[in-house]
């Protein structure tokens, strides 16, 4: 006979309720724990999913997720022509925020390498991948918005013709791909006088230079548009991304690229580490010591509440221990309904969390790691939890039945 | 059984003396208590409130080893003083019951479980202890109240079943402690008369300590106690 389940069945309607409160504390560890690895994920899924083997960014910077990052377009072409290099692309990121139907629109905005970079990469949930060079954008559904809606940004009008699931900034903003140079049209979108003004100011301080002074040609082109003036104008990417060739020793390639004295290189997974390091770091360790609080603060409420059913069972294990029962049946007694109750909250937690996860709005990753390392823990906790209602069980006296 | 084994007393209890405290608090509950109980006997002991009858029968039920004194049941040492010959709680499950005031039945166990529950405790398999358990609650006229929990038993019944599992590992030696105050004089009768037919059928020794005097007959022997002392005059059945 077992004598847990036997209490458990009498006392039913107060153990599942207990089982219930233990299950929703338990899947606050679980979300936290979803939220941490949603956080990391997010954060490093931009760089896993564009797959490039370097990033050549703007010299001593730590690349576009970590400051502001700006290198001319140009050095696209000077990268393809090192030895080993397969592609190089610019790579342009940056966060907007607008208003769309009269409610704010946060978007993270990257820019692909159109037309080697259509976004046939991009987890499509729906729609296609970029068709043309300009005036077309995928979203992610993060963002709200749906195939064949019109997203006006800067002086043009966005089409949506793709949408994508999960691909979210380290922020959680839902990313918006565009060509590069819509992307930068949105980045450098500026009004009629400025414009006006900057190329003023431009054909000023090109006159007072040597080299305009000398080419009297250039000083004329300052006044024009800035992608005619490269060499005057803003710099225009935040990063270059570079692949290698099959075969080909990628460190070598990088201690090349590296030896330039107006680059910084990092490795996809330098690139990975600066992002965990960097902007997620804080976050993620404020939520690891807050799921540990948690664990800890679970297993107080659950010693708590067996000590309570231990006390509530004094006199009956004083009537066991007086017919002689062995400790291991008192033992068992506890120990086995702290199991049940951690597996019972564990499960509610699973099926709660299953259920509710999804409604949260950043991404909520449970991985089966997570479901293992919180299994072990509820385990933990069990036991750790019962051993309060031990060490009192331990000490209730036989003859405590005649008091 | 030969009748060495069959003369050897139940229990015998040898100069036990219980002091609780020390100094100016130091509390005489028993002193020089000596006794001996047969095998298929039924003893009362008496006493006003006070008198020592519970601490010599905690003692006997090894649950309050006395302070001096040697305690022998079934022809084997168990205390001396305060130190344990043998395994106590092991000792306990094999050859003593215990039968109090209020039932104490475990709340979550029906009755044939609080039976099974004595019997698995000493290591019977599960099918022939709840066989046995419905055999003892038959015996005491409760196996229709078998699949009840003790709160849908009356007073009497839960007794019943409380003396059903005091006999279910058929010890050698059963303490009561004031069983029937909490019964009518006709149920606390009838519980006095299944000791005395447990004890007389089964060879069990029977210690009841009570105040219930309406009873008394029943009883082979009566020893009263008093200021922790047993008094000479114990009486056979009979001479009463």
């Amino acid at each position: 006979m077992n004598l847990a389940a036997q209490d458990i069945r009498h006392n039913l309607g107060r153990f599942a309720l207990t089982a219930l409160g233990i299950g929703l504390l338990l899947m606050l560890v679980l979300g936290m724990s979803g939220i941490y690895q949603g956080l990391v994920f997010e954060a490093t899924q931009l760089v896993d999913e564009v797959g490039a083997d370097f990033w050549v960014v703007q010299k001593n910077t730590r690349g576009p997720f970590a400051e502001v990052s700006r290198l001319p377009a140009n050095l696209e072409f000077r990268l393809l022509a090192v030895p080993g290099v397969r592609s190089a692309q610019s790579f342009v990121a940056h966060t907007i925020q607008r208003e769309q139907q009269g409610r704010p629109l946060r978007m993270f905005v990257q820019g692909l390498a159109w037309p080697d970079d259509k976004g046939e990469w991009l987890p499509l949930t729906g729609g296609r991948p970029l068709g043309q060079a300009h005036y077309e954008m995928i979203a992610d559904q993060i963002l709200g918005l749906a195939l064949g809606d019109k997203v006006p940004l800067g002086k043009d009008v966005f089409t949506v013709v793709g949408v994508t699931k999960g691909m979210a900034s380290s922020a959680g903003d839902g990313t918006a791909f565009f060509t590069v140079r819509d992307a930068l049209a949105i980045q450098f979108d500026l009004p009629g006088e400025t414009m006006r003004l900057e190329r003023a100011a431009r054909r000023h301080r090109a006159a007072n230079q040597d080299f305009g002074r000398v080419q009297p040609e250039l000083l004329e082109r300052a006044g024009g548009p800035s992608s005619a003036l490269p060499a005057l104008a803003t710099p225009l990417v935040s990063a270059i991304l570079v692949k290698v060739a099959p075969g080909t020793d990628t460190a070598a390639v990088v201690a090349t690229v590296s030896a330039w004295p107006d680059v910084t290189v990092h490795t996809h997974e330098g690139q990975r580490q600066l992002l965990l390091r960097g902007n997620v770091d804080r976050a993620r360790r404020q939520l690891g010591l807050f799921r540990v609080i948690l664990v800890f603060v679970s297993t107080i409420i659950m010693a708590l509440i067996i000590y309570t059913l231990t006390l509530d069972k004094t006199h009956d294990i004083a009537m066991l221990k007086l017919m002689g029962a062995r400790h291991s049946v008192v033992v068992g007694l506890i120990l086995q309904q702290a199991l049940l109750l951690g597996a019972l909250g564990y499960a509610i937690a699973y099926y709660i969390g299953q259920w509710l996860y999804p409604l949260f709005p950043r991404r909520v990753m449970i991985t089966p790691d997570d479901l293992w390392m919180l299994a072990g823990i509820v385990l933990a906790i069990s036991v750790a939890a019962s051993l309060l209602g031990i060490w009192k069980a331990m000490r209730v006296e036989p003859n405590k039945v005649l008091s | 059984m030969n009748s060495a084994a069959q003369n050897t007393p139940a229990v015998e209890a040898l100069g036990l003396t219980k002091v609780y405290g020390r100094g100016n608090t130091e509390v005489v509950a028993m002193k020089d208590v000596t006794f001996t109980v047969a095998k298929g006997e039924v003893v009362a002991l008496l006493g006003p409130s006070g008198a020592g009858k519970s601490t010599l029968l905690t003692a006997l039920g090894l649950i309050n080893p006395p302070t001096a004194g040697r305690i022998v049941i079934g022809g084997q040492p168990v205390l001396d003083a305060d130190r344990a010959l043998v395994n106590l709680a092991a000792f306990r499950r094999q050859h003593l019951g215990f039968v109090f005031q209020k039932a104490n039945l475990i709340p979550f166990l029906n009755a044939v479980q609080n039976v099974q529950v004595a019997l698995e405790i000493n290591d019977t398999r599960p099918r022939q202890a709840r066989r046995r358990a419905m055999e003892l609650l038959d015996y005491l006229g409760v196996a229709d109240r078998a699949d009840h929990l003790p709160d849908a038993l009356s007073g009497g019944q839960q007794q019943r079943v409380a003396v059903a599992r005091a006999l279910a590992n058929q010890p050698s030696l059963i303490l009561a402690d004031e069983p029937t105050a909490a019964l009518d004089s006709h149920r606390g009768r009838q519980v006095m008369e299944l000791f005395r037919k447990v004890a007389h059928e089964r060879g069990s020794a029977v210690i009841v300590v009570t105040h219930d005097h309406r009873a008394l007959d029943v009883f082979d022997r009566k020893y009263e106690m008093e200021d922790g002392r047993l008094l000479d005059r114990h009486e056979a059945a009979g001479s009463a």
